[in-house]
């Protein structure tokens, strides 16, 4: 099953997930990856805008590339957009297999894709202040390592 | 009319997200945007987007009523 989201609203990682895993009885293994907001540096919110004719499509072909390129008996990807704050879930990727090898990849090349391809723009607050948020060399590097 | 949609930080450039426009070249139509943000949105690392597809060849666009053109600059970072 392939299931990608996004979700305007604070998520609970864990509700998804254990349905998410219900859903494929057999399974042989599952890795998920949840990313937060990180608090350092006196962030106190996070603000991702995204393009809907482009975002949610790109990220559902994301994911039925990784399930095709490890052969996994699922995906969930779920995103948000809207305003965090620290600590808050930004995303989570959960990959079903029948073995953990092909979990761990496919779950790690997502996150790398996610991070430099997908269609999301990003601004933090500090100190009241609204900045965006530029490219970043060791996300392209991180990408290059699924060539 | 068709319309202008700014991501990211060209909507601050912009200083709206949307914009309405004449139907069009889209030289044109941005020979009548501020020079800054036609600058702006010709940065090579713009990409295009006509009705929700990315374009290759953004020189030779013409908009028609109810056409909707992004511009989408990088990606942020993790």
């Amino acid at each position: 099953m392939i299931d990608v989201r996004l979700l305007e609203g604070v998520f609970n990682p864990g509700q998804f997930i254990g349905q998410f895993t219900t859903a494929h009885p057999g399974l042989g293994a599952v890795c998920t990856f949840v990313g937060e907001v990180r608090g350092e540096g006196g962030v106190e919110a996070l603000e991702l805008s995204h393009y809907a004719p482009l975002t949610l499509p790109g990220m559902e072909s994301l994911a039925a590339r990784a399930a095709e390129r490890f052969g996994l008996m699922g995906i969930l990807i779920l995103h948000r957009v809207g305003e965090l704050r620290p600590g808050e879930p930004i995303v989570c990727v959960s990959a079903i297999a029948s073995h953990r090898r092909a979990a761990f990849d496919a779950a790690d090349y997502v996150m790398d894709h996610l991070k430099s391809k997908a269609w999301f723009w990003k601004r933090e607050k500090r100190g009241g202040v609204w900045s965006w948020i530029e490219p970043r060399a060791q996300d392209h590097a991180d990408l290059a390592r699924w060539d | 009319m068709a319309r202008l949609v700014f991501l990211g930080k060209l909507a601050d450039r912009a200083g709206a997200a949307e914009m309405a426009v004449e139907p069009g070249l889209l030289a044109g139509i941005l020979g009548g945007l501020p020079a800054a943000l036609a600058v702006a949105v010709l940065d090579e690392r713009v990409r295009i987007a006509l009705n929700g597809e990315l374009i290759a060849n953004p020189e030779s666009i013409e908009l028609t009523a109810g056409d909707e053109l992004a511009f989408l600059p990088p990606v942020s970072g993790g």
